[in-house]
């Protein structure tokens, strides 16, 4: 597990070191998931240790959404300000980029036999 | 209030012990409710547990800087998480090659649909030009939104914000617009649902579908 951990960390600041480095704009964790990625190509697979520590960090992955979230607070004046357009933004475009891209996908991707899932 | 008690109020004041425990409690009292409302999105446990926290800051005048003192070690796992995604995209990886194309262009339509009716909409409503410059990155992950939001003029922190609102309208709402559109395929679902409403949409599937995972990893990217 420490090993696992260490590994995962290594690759984020990996990530970090090289986006600021290069000054890509990407986060550091991004370019840390592609290393990572590199490197379970190069083992040929996912050992049982990987799969259970990945997996125990992402089966919660919504809780570390949440103090970020709470920094709405910082911006109450702003939104109760413009709280109609905002809303409005938000619900519009975050439907009409489902559907955009769910009809995209449906339009080129190859069909596939297990899609009745 | 007692001398003893008043000491307690100091140390607990002082250390990053209570952002952090709260910051558990109320996820878990979320999703408390959630599972008791029958997985129902509407009863998303981030939203349940954004509310109740901004509530508790709000009634005890604690700021957020104080807050985020302990909530911080969450959200630092956010990182390690995001590397960790590594593993479901591998496992799928046959999948997303073999339709590496229509990914890419899926990713590339539902981040322009995304921009331009966020800043369309907003615009026609009569938002402030701090606001649709705050809107427009927002279909990117939060780090990147932020440095972006922040570059053209828009408010970093409000951006945040109005990404994870996006994930939580996404998480909430994806099934049942995907099913009133009548899309099955699941590898359009969980993409378009990772383009659009990014880790917090990504989360929800992990729980329902597996698979869905490394797609909206990669349009989480």
């Amino acid at each position: 597990m420490l090993r696992v951990l260490t590994l995962l960390l290594l690759c984020q600041l990996a990530g970090e070191i090289a986006a600021r480095a290069a000054g890509l704009p990407l986060p550091g964790p991004v370019i840390g998931m592609v290393l990572m990625f590199g490197w379970l190509a190069y083992q040929g697979g996912v050992d049982a240790d990987t799969g259970k520590v990945a997996g125990a960090l992402l089966e919660h992955l919504s809780l570390l959404f949440v103090p970020a979230g709470v920094g709405v607070v910082l911006h109450l004046d702003v939104i109760a300000a413009e709280w109609p357009a905002i809303l409005a933004a938000l619900f519009v475009s975050t439907f009409a980029a489902i559907l955009a891209a769910a009809a995209t996908m449906r339009w080129l991707a190859p069909s596939d036999g297990d899609s009745a899932k | 209030m007692s001398d003893s008690l008043f000491r307690a109020w100091v140390y607990l004041a002082a250390t990053p012990l209570v952002g952090l425990t709260a910051t558990l409690l109320a996820y878990q009292f979320g999703y408390a409710v959630f599972l008791r409302a029958n997985r129902n999105p509407l009863a998303n446990p981030v939203l349940i547990a954004i509310v109740l926290l901004a509530a508790v800051l709000g009634v005890s005048g604690t700021s957020y800087e104080r807050y985020f003192e302990g909530a911080q070690f969450v959200h630092f796992l956010l990182g390690p998480a995001t590397v960790a995604l590594a593993v479901p995209l591998y496992r799928n990886f046959q999948t997303i090659r073999r339709t590496a194309f229509a990914v890419c262009a899926a990713i590339l339509v539902g981040s322009l649909v995304a921009i331009v009716t966020a800043i369309g909409t907003a615009w026609l409503l009569g938002a402030s030009r701090q606001t649709l410059l705050s809107l427009a990155p927002k279909s990117v992950t939060t780090p990147v939104a932020m440095g972006i939001s922040e570059q053209i003029g828009g408010l970093p922190s409000l951006t945040a914000a109005l990404v994870i609102l996006t994930g939580i309208i996404g998480a909430t709402f994806a099934t049942l617009l995907l099913n009133a559109a009548g899309i099955k395929d699941w590898r359009a679902r969980g993409l378009s649902v990772g383009i659009a409403a990014h880790g917090i949409g990504t989360a929800r599937a992990f729980r329902s579908t597996k698979s869905q995972a490394p797609l909206q990893a990669w349009a989480w990217a």
